[in-house]
């Protein structure tokens, strides 16, 4: 039913740490975060509306030089220097930190307590917390999500773990029936705070069925939540505020980004749950991604500014519901919209969003919304034959070409 | 004697039904010992004794609640052929000695959950008749405000968690909100009920299993009416010893029909899950309804069984019997308080029926909880707000 992902499998696992060569991932190791970013620190509700404002710090001309290239992040500048983790280490961090602070906070899922996590993310929490707070289940999806659902429904605080979020196609009718629905259904009585997370997206040669991306299956669910994380910033931001929200949340992390290394700040912090991240600010088009393909935006970013573009890169996070506030000012201010995601062809994150974008700024876009995705096939095993699943960054460069015509 | 108990009791019928059998314990509690119509049948571990101890307010409880409840669902199932009440309506009747039993030995902390079936497992829970009336006709003032209908039922400050629709999912709820019970210690069980049916579900093997691993407080209870909608349990299930089933969980065969056998099962239930872990309790019983409203319930099984179930294992008219062998009330006095029952059943409608249907703007409410931590928006980061026509 499900493979046990062993470390080394090639997707990501901290064994290969040593060895694991950031450059190969398409990505640059370090983000670029605006200097604003700090105001948003220790703050729960963010104030969405002035952050976004000044992160559009305007002349294109400036941003050239600093586009795409990892700098010096300057995020911890005003109290600690801040550390340096791994994203693993990152949603380790806000799990431990939820759990020390909340005793009701518990994870539960397959290999989460003694062996750590089949990506190490609970590594060490069952000799901190015990084997009842760090729950290894048995392999049956779809009663462990429904016992974490009914804890939920009496005041605990479950995180459940999927191993991989495939498996959790099997807890399908737990998530969909009982986890979205209980609130509303009791009238609002129950409330079902639960965070389910897990990686999910391609991998290295997965195979098929353990490269799957289940937002677009999640999606209509009404009374969730989804989140999807990209750096150990905003997995350990997302993680706490996902465990703290009390509608259920579920967090996409993806295979191939557990291995990212940031610096992040010493003192809390919590991310906004509905708030889209600015990732490079600019002019000519705006580029809605999430998750992993956020790497290979800001790779195609680079080609892009060397060409003579000015790409605005927004990393949506929030798959449910859609920021469309700090969508909406992008595509008020660039009239293009270029959507690069990992979900399928037919019925994606991709395709709802070109939706709402068509619905709500029709009247500011300049040419018809363009939405690269993964192709509608099965994930081959062979290498060459996934990298063609995926969007590719030089497809994201002639697609932009393409628009800004 | 028995005249002067009923007519304090009749001063007590004006009380809402929450407060009227709330407690089994009343100025009389003279105590009789009843014995169960059949011994149990165990499967790893020791029956209890089939002397049941009562009293006899209990039992006059036992009758007043269980005909309340008879008469809930006959009203019902008027309403439905009324077309007051659309969709799905699974009627109990028939199997009222399970909730009365059940509910004659657990306390409030005790959680239970149940599926589609919940009509009179939320009275028994403290749930008033207007409240189930006016959800069942989609009202405002309906338990779940009108949102949830009549499979949807529940009482969150009586640890009654529902009311589902998917059949065996709420086994794996139950055995969370049992994990639950555990982590916090306590000291209470949940009673995950489900149906013949619902027995052939992998989940419940998947919880079975977790449940046992752990030692959670859970008891699985098996309302084994015979069939699964219009399939007969011979034709579904390889071996129809639901009590058998849990293999290393030991269980108890139960005749659902009696209120007492269910009464001491449940008792010994208790004792054994906040010992040893689950335990699975197989109800035998019967409902007179078809599987819901739509389904004539004639189809698969002949009148004649239905007829003959009724006659001679009634769970009401095993406890008249008893009640008038004991000479704790006359036929009249009985007859008098199936009166006041119709008509507090009545009443209990009539004002439903007069209860406004929920407001347009309650279609958006309770999607998301505003909590501590997030904002939830919608589009455009506004609240959605919206006046149906």
């Amino acid at each position: 039913m499900a493979a046990r992902i062993h470390g080394g499998a090639g997707a990501g696992a901290a064994t290969a740490l040593s060895t694991f060569n950031p450059k190969k991932l398409v990505a640059p190791s370090r983000t670029n975060l605006p200097a604003a970013r700090s105001s948003k620190r220790c703050i729960v509700a963010a104030a969405g509306s002035d952050a976004s404002k000044s992160l559009r710090v305007g002349h294109s001309q400036k941003l050239i030089a600093n586009a795409a290239v990892a700098t010096k992040a300057e995020t911890s500048a005003t109290t600690g220097t801040g550390h340096e983790l791994l994203l693993f280490e990152a949603l380790q961090e806000g799990l431990e930190e939820e759990m020390d602070r909340d005793p009701h906070v518990c994870v539960m899922g397959e290999d989460v307590g003694h062996y750590g996590g089949s990506y190490k993310v609970t590594k060490g929490l069952a000799d901190k917390f015990g084997d009842l707070r760090v729950l290894d289940t048995p392999i049956c999806e779809n009663a462990f999500t429904g016992m974490g659902i009914g804890a939920a429904m009496t005041g605990l605080r479950p995180v459940i773990e999927g191993m991989n979020m495939g498996f959790l196609l099997l807890a399908f009718n737990q998530i969909s029936n009982n986890c979205g629905m209980l609130h509303y259904t009791s009238g609002g009585q129950f409330t079902i705070p639960v965070v389910i997370r897990g990686p999910g997206g391609v991998g290295r040669q997965l195979g098929a069925e353990h490269s799957q991306r289940l937002e677009s299956y999640f999606q209509s669910i009404p009374g969730i939540q989804m989140v999807a994380c990209s750096t150990p910033y905003n997995a350990k931001g997302l993680m706490k505020a996902a465990i703290r929200s009390e509608n259920p949340v579920i967090l996409f992390e993806h295979v191939l980004l557990y291995n990212l290394k940031e610096k992040i700040p010493d003192e809390e912090y919590i991310c906004n749950l509905e708030e889209a991240e600015m990732v490079r600010p600019g002019e000519h088009i705006t580029i809605l991604t999430y998750s992993r393909m956020r790497y290979h935006v800001m790779q195609a970013a680079k080609t892009l500014v060397n060409k003579g573009y000015d790409p605005e890169v927004i990393d949506i996070r929030s798959l449910k519901p859609f920021d469309l506030y700090t969508i909406g000012n992008s595509v008020k201010k660039t009239h293009r919209v270029l959507i690069v995601e990992e979900c399928m062809r037919t019925g994606g994150i991709g395709a709802s969003l070109t939706a709402a974008i068509n619905e709500n700024f029709h009247d500011y876009l300049d040419a018809p919304v363009m939405c690269l995705s993964s192709q509608d096939v099965p994930t081959p095993y062979a290498g060459t034959l996934e990298e063609w699943t995926v969007v590719q960054p030089a497809q994201i460069v002639t697609a932009v070409e393409q628009l800004c015509q | 004697m028995a005249l002067s108990r009923l007519t304090s009791r009749s001063n007590g019928i004006s009380r809402p039904l929450s407060t009227a059998f709330g407690r089994f314990i009343s100025t009389d509690t003279t105590p009789i010992t009843i014995e169960t119509s059949l011994p149990f049948t165990a499967h790893l571990c020791d029956p209890p004794s089939r002397s049941v101890e009562s009293s006899t307010q209990e039992l006059l409880d036992f009758f007043r609640t269980m005909a309340l409840m008879r008469r809930m669902e006959i009203a019902a199932d008027s309403l439905y052929k009324a077309k007051l009440i659309r969709g799905f309506c699974h009627l109990y009747d028939g199997q009222e000695a399970v909730a009365i039993g059940m509910e004659a030995v657990i306390t409030k902390k005790d959680a239970i959950i149940t599926a589609y079936r919940d009509h009179c497992i939320f009275l028994g829970r403290g749930g008033s008749l207007y409240e189930v009336f006016a959800e069942l006709m989609g009202r405002q003032d309906g338990c779940s405000k009108g949102k949830g209908g009549s499979m949807h039922f529940y009482k969150k400050d009586s640890s009654f968690y529902g009311g589902h629709g998917i059949v065996g999912a709420q086994v794996p709820l139950g055995c969370g909100i049992a994990f639950a019970q555990k982590y916090v210690k306590e000291e209470a069980v949940t009673f995950a009920m489900y149906g013949d049916g619902a027995a052939n579900q992998g989940q419940l093997f998947e919880a079975l299993n977790i449940s046992a691993l752990w030692d959670l407080p859970s008891i699985l209870v098996c309302e084994n009416n015979h069939y699964g909608m219009g399939t007969a349990e011979w034709r579904a299930a390889k071996s129809p010893s639901y009590y058998k089933r849990g293999d290393y969980v030991p269980g108890l065969k139960v005749d659902g029909m009696d209120a007492f056998a269910v009464k001491q099962a449940c008792k010994f239930a208790k004792e054994h899950a906040l010992k040893n872990g689950p335990i699975i309790l197989e109800m035998d019983t019967y409902r007179y309804h078809g599987h819901s409203m739509s389904d004539p319930g004639s189809t698969y099984r002949t009148r004649d069984e239905i007829s003959g179930v009724r006659q001679e294992r009634d769970p009401i008219e095993r406890i008249k019997k008893l009640v008038l062998s004991h000479d704790l009330a006359t036929e009249k006095e009985l007859k008098d308080m199936e009166k006041e029952i119709r008509k507090e059943v009545d009443d209990a409608i009539a004002k439903a029926k007069d209860c406004s249907m929920p407001e347009p703007s309650e279609l958006f409410t309770n999607v998301y909880v505003k909590g501590f931590g997030t904002k939830s928006f919608g589009a455009d980061r506004k609240e959605v707000k919206a006046a149906l026509p």
